[in-house]
């Protein structure tokens, strides 16, 4: 119960945070501070299962990890706890792109503002959600291969190979049953009917079963 | 009843065929292969403790670096940098962090040596540039710590090698002294910097490196002045050149006192004539100067006087000083014998002894020694051996220890610049019916494992077996040609002018060929490949061969050289140092009666010349005389312009290949609103195979097919930069569609707000195009498809019937077609590196685009997600046609990446080829790796797939056989008893 109950309070703070950042996506981020000749940005990026001190876990591996400023112009990794930076950024919109395999981020337009130097502004180009702070999560995980459906009967039962020996089941076994319910006099006329027609028994197709 | 059997056993037969079209994980590597390169390696530091792995930390000339097991070869870990990012050092520090000094020594960084994790990572400022220096000195330990020294942009930086925190900076660029070397003295925690200020004021300055107070500062000035690089020869003593570069100046800054020595070559009995250039090493006590094409050991003696110690030539390789044991030195000096390779190791200072003397035999496929790194190990003996890590002109990597190789990486294949594919040759034995014999019992075998996979019911050893036999069974690494077109030899050119053909089954290296330099050109550079023959009607006996164009030298102006290698056995046929240079190559459609194609080659004088060189070439030329048109794109000049054939040459030398040309029209761009940035034209062997397209409501519309269309796309020069950087009010794209014969421009089209890269494809009748759009700050892709309409009235069935159709008219690229085009724009997530778009033997099957991603990754997306005819309700009939509803963006299916959980680091082109099978296309991605796999774009109708069971279809068959009987039994039975009835 107790999960289930701090699951729910999760939720509510990420609803109240979604919905600060809707109202207030235009609030300055402290992620960027001005020094020297440039500016600087940094920010964090969270992968599920990736911890302060789990690095080389095969949970989240932060050594794989890209972060890609501006389609290839500048491009950095990840400090074991996840936080990176660009260095000698110039005032101006960015776009920072995260590649790691097996997690699809959204790309993030950062706003670097001249007028106020240390005023950053992020915002997740997929959904236009603005970010109070620059702390980039996965939007959803991505699986790269089919998953093989595990044997079941009814898998073998709705294949091609299953549903003819279902029929054939229903032709052996129901077809008798229905013809005994048929009248006798009837069925005898009908079989009649068929000889004389000369409809291709079994027994005239199977070489040698012509003797009958 | 048994028709009925029949039939159902045929639906049971074509219902089987309906394969999957994205990947199960347990099919990994069936259909694909990936390969993990890393470049020519510049920096080699060796870990070889005694406890862990060993191994070695190298980086790369393609911004790598990585960790290598020092046993086989392999990577540990590895990093691709960014492209500017270029590393200029690495060390090891406290023994578990890699250090690296990258991007002109700006960016500092820390890696842990198990896995490649990045620890930290500093930046570094300055104001000037000067020479990036690491040094990581041993002795500097505060605590736990130990300093990292960094020279870079006119400063000196201590850094903490636990948090990369600065710990002090001290600038020089203030006092306009260039930093030359940091020098350490032993066993203190003093250093010296030294330097030029100007190019005569030279500067020592003796530093406390714990917390970068100066100590004390000489400056002395010298009127020679100071050229090139120096050598340091002892902690207090250096050599360099002065401005004449005839005079060796050795400078000593010996208790606080600045001395000058000057040495002319000549007196070293030398001739100085040429270029002289001081080698940058870390041997003490001597020096190693190069002169024209020898190099001189030159060494200072106790009363620092100089003397040539040995006069090697230049192709003589010389490593590092390495230290071991107790302060003894050694350095490894490689020298080249025949097909032989002498490796000497030779102690410190001392010339004529030898530690190690190996002689290696050494495959001449790979040219020079270019690089050695050597490491030391204790023996059993507890006697100190040897080993060298040997970087060759063919950018490969050696391991040799005891007069052996160890193993060796073929790393040229980071740096592909061209690709092209070969046929494998024709299988000729027949099969032997012991073989068959022998493989039916191992196939019942192998298909009895397959039943047992396919009902989940194997053990992993099965499993195993399974994902063997599937391998060997479908012998994909056979060296013949197969039915499907599956195999083929992928011809690569590299960087390191060296062609490797890789088997596209299983990736292996079937040959490889380093081209031959020829004594007149001294740095050639390697270009394109060319299919040069490809024999498949006549001329069968003749093996296929490409043609390797290259040029001597960077400028486009430099004479070309043209190579020709057999494909089959990767034997250079002939080879040419022309006199004119090659802007651009064209193959021909024509080929001569050995199948050769024709090649016109334009040189910078905007003549053109005709390979091959024969008579019969140029009659096939001359009826085509006037047929010959082509492009050029001046892209910084903002033109384009039309060419065709005007006369022969005429020059004093006569000349029956050279022709003049003429200048049809050109189209030129205003420099100051536009600039071009990409130019795009469809593959000269693309094959279309329908005309025309049937919409849902009856129309026709028929698809303006053109061979000579060129895309381009201008931007503002003010949005010509990085993303990002303009406003998006002075940011504008503009797209063409220009016909090449004509000079006509059939279609142009504004994005306002939009800037590079544009990465394009353009095939049949549409072109697909990516950008980034700086308003929404997204990228965007659009998608223009173009249709003639002059025959649009064809539809008319009376005038089909009458023959008033212009069907069988002749379509003429003289002709001014009518032509309306339809758009449409999507966003799009990543950025992309490279686009491709699958192409099949006939053009029947549908197509994808291949997007290389900026993670590295090849996703494919189907084309009908860019069909400009797409819309938000698309009616009952569109829907029915496969017209998916409209949405903003364009989706990204995971399982639809074609490269799955796998990484082509440092992506830079794919290449896709028509296989024989129509279904089935091959596409080849590579960059710093290499992936191959086999792509059905609309799965593959034409085909079984390789995992179908035919042991389930054989025991079904014989189910149903066995059922047959038993029902004819039965039945029989029946009969008799209703006749004794």
């Amino acid at each position: 119960m107790a999960s289930i109950i701090r699951s729910k309070s999760v939720l509510s703070v990420f609803f109240i945070n979604l919905f600060l950042s809707l109202v207030s996506s235009a609030v300055a981020v402290s992620s960027g501070y001005e020094s020297g000749d440039g500016f600087s940005i940094s920010g964090r990026v969270k992968l599920p299962g990736m911890s302060l001190k789990a690095f080389g876990s095969p949970g989240g591996k932060a050594s794989n990890v890209k972060v890609v400023l501006n389609g290839g112009e500048h491009v950095t990794f990840l400090r074991p706890d996840g936080y990176f930076s660009f260095q000698n950024m110039s005032a101006g919109t960015h776009l920072i792109e995260v590649a790691a395999i097996g997690y699809f981020f959204s790309p993030v337009r950062v706003d670097v503002s001249a007028r106020h130097p240390g005023k950053v502004q992020a915002a997740l180009t997929e959904t236009r959600r603005g970010l109070n702070e620059l702390v980039l999560e996965p939007l959803r995980e991505e699986q790269y291969y089919e998953i093989r459906e595990p044997f079941s009967i009814m898998s073998l039962v709705k294949s091609p190979m299953g549903l003819m020996m279902g029929f054939m089941l229903v032709v052996v076994f129901l077809m008798p049953k229905l013809m005994e319910n048929m009248d006798p006099e009837e069925m005898r006329r009908a079989q009649e009917e068929m000889r004389s027609q000369g409809v291709p028994s079994l027994a005239n197709l199977i070489p040698g079963a012509g003797r009958s | 009843m048994a028709i009925r059997f029949i039939i159902l056993t045929l639906l049971f037969l074509s219902s089987c065929t309906i394969p999957s079209l994205s990947l199960y994980e347990d099919q990994v590597g069936l259909m694909d292969w990936h390969q993990q390169y890393i470049g020519k390696v510049k920096h080699a530091v060796f870990h070889t403790q005694k406890t862990g792995r060993k191994r070695v930390v190298v980086s790369t000339e393609e911004n790598v670096i990585a960790s290598l097991d020092l046993r086989h070869g392999e990577i540990f870990w590895r990093h691709v940098l960014g492209i500017n990012d270029v590393v200029d050092g690495i060390d090891i520090a406290l023994g578990k962090y890699v250090i690296t000094l990258s991007s002109d020594g700006s960016t500092l960084r820390a890696w842990n040596l198990p896995d490649g994790q990045m620890v930290w990572e500093s930046f570094l400022r300055g104001s000037k540039h000067s020479k990036p220096l690491l040094l990581v000195p041993t002795n500097l330990k505060v605590d736990k710590d130990s300093l990292i020294l960094v020279s870079s942009k006119g400063c000196l930086h201590a850094v903490s090698s636990i948090d990369g925190e600065i710990l002090w900076t001290r600038d020089f660029a203030a006092e306009s002294v260039e930093v030359q070397q940091v020098i350490q003295l032993d066993e203190s925690d003093q250093i010296y910097v030294v330097g030029y200020a100007g190019s005569s004021q030279f500067h020592a300055y003796q530093i406390n490196a714990m917390n970068g107070e100066l100590l004390n500062h000489e400056t002395a000035a010298f009127s020679g002045g100071f050229v090139g690089d120096v050598a340091l020869v002892s902690s207090d003593t250096l050599v360099t050149l002065d401005t004449t570069r005839s005079i060796l100046v050795t400078v000593s800054f010996k208790n606080r006192k600045i001395a000058f020595q000057e040495t002319h070559l000549s007196n070293l009995g030398e001739d100085s004539s040429g270029m002289v250039e001081i080698l940058p090493s870390s041997l003490t006590g001597m020096f190693t100067v190069k002169i024209n094409n020898y190099k001189l050991f030159i060494r200072l003696t106790s009363e620092d006087k100089l003397e040539v110690v040995h006069k090697v030539d230049h192709e003589t390789v010389v490593s590092d000083a390495l230290v071991f044991s107790e302060g003894k030195e050694a350095f490894a000096v490689v020298e080249h014998g025949g097909s032989k390779v002498d490796i000497t190791v030779k102690p410190g200072q001392d010339w004529n002894n030898n530690l190690v003397q190996e002689s290696i035999e050494m495959d001449h496929q790979r040219g020079l020694v270019h690089k050695v790194f050597i490491n030391n190990y204790l023996r059993t003996d507890r006697s100190h051996g040897f080993r060298a890590l040997i970087v060759m002109e063919d950018h490969s990597l050696l391991l040799v220890q005891q007069g052996k190789i160890v193993w060796n990486r073929e790393d040229a294949l980071a740096s592909i610049i061209d690709v092209t594919t070969s046929e494998l040759p024709v299988e000729k034995e027949g099969v032997s019916v012991a073989k068959v014999e022998h493989s039916l019992f191992e196939w019942l075998k192998g298909h009895m494992l397959k039943l047992k996979g396919t009902l989940m019911l194997a053990s992993p050893e099965d499993v195993a077996a399974i994902q063997a036999i599937r391998l060997k069974s479908s012998e994909k690494s056979k060296m013949t040609r197969d039915h499907n077109g599956f195999r083929k030899l992928l011809i690569v050119l590299t960087k390191a002018r060296k062609i490797f053909a890789l088997h596209s089954g299983d990736g292996r290296v079937v040959w490889s060929l380093l081209l031959h330099k020829s004594e007149a050109c001294d740095s050639p550079t390697e270009l394109n490949l060319y299919q040069w023959q490809t024999p498949h009607h006549h001329a069968m006996d003749e093996n296929p061969s490409v043609l390797v164009v290259g040029r001597c030298g960077v400028s486009s102006k430099a004479p070309a050289i043209l190579s020709f290698v057999d494909t089959y056995t990767g034997k250079e046929l002939n080879s040419f140092d022309l006199v004119h240079s090659a802007v651009q190559v064209m193959p021909l459609p024509f080929t001569d009666s050995t199948e050769q194609r024709l090649h016109l080659l334009v040189d910078d004088d905007r003549r053109i010349h005709l390979y091959p060189k024969t008579s019969e070439a140029i009659s096939i030329f001359q009826q085509e005389f006037s047929n010959i048109y082509w492009y050029s794109v001046e892209a910084d000049n903002g033109i384009i312009k039309g060419h065709a054939v005007k006369s022969k040459c005429a020059g004093e030398v006569l000349d029956d290949f050279c022709f003049e040309t003429r200048v049809l029209w050109s189209i030129i761009f205003p420099m100051e609103s536009e600039k071009i940035i990409a130019a795009v034209s469809r593959k000269q062997n693309e094959v279309v195979h329908t005309q025309a397209k049937v919409t849902s409501e009856q129309d026709v519309m028929y698809k303006y097919i053109s061979k000579n269309l060129l895309f381009v796309a201008t931007v503002a020069p003010k949005a010509s930069g990085h993303i990002g950087s303009a406003d998006p009010d002075e940011a504008w794209l503009v797209v063409y569609l220009i016909d090449t014969i004509t000079g006509r421009i059939l279609h142009r089209m504004t994005h306002h707000g939009a800037q590079g890269p544009v990465h394009a494809v353009l095939s049949e009748n549409w072109v697909v195009y990516h950008y980034f759009n700086l308003r929404a700050h997204r990228y965007e892709m659009s998608v223009t498809e173009i249709y003639d309409q002059s025959r649009a009235e064809n539809k008319d069935v009376l005038k089909l019937v009458l023959g008033k159709h212009n069907l069988t008219a002749p379509v003429s690229s003289y002709s001014r077609p009518e032509i309306t085009t339809k758009s449409q724009t999507y966003f799009f997530t990543h950025s992309v590196k490279a686009v491709a778009v699958t192409s099949t033997a006939k053009g029947i099957t549908s197509k994808q685009l291949l997007i290389g991603t900026i993670g590295d990754q090849v996703l494919a997306l189907d084309k009908r997600f860019l069909d400009p005819r797409r819309s938000i309700n698309p009616t009952q009939a569109e829907k029915e046609e496969g017209i998916i509803p409209l949405a903003d963006s364009l989706p990204i299916i995971p399982q639809s990446y074609v490269t799955h959980s796998l990484k082509v680091e440092g992506l830079r082109g794919i290449l896709t080829v028509p296989a024989k099978l129509e279904s089935t296309t091959l596409v080849f991605a590579y960059g710093v790796d290499l992936f191959y796999t086999r792509l059905a774009p609309s799965r593959t109708y034409d085909s079984l797939t390789e995992d179908f069971s035919y042991a389930l279809l054989l025991l079904t068959i014989v189910a149903l056989v066995a059922a047959i009987f038993v029902t004819w039994v039965l039945s029989e039975k029946k009969e008799l008893r209703e006749k004794w009835r």
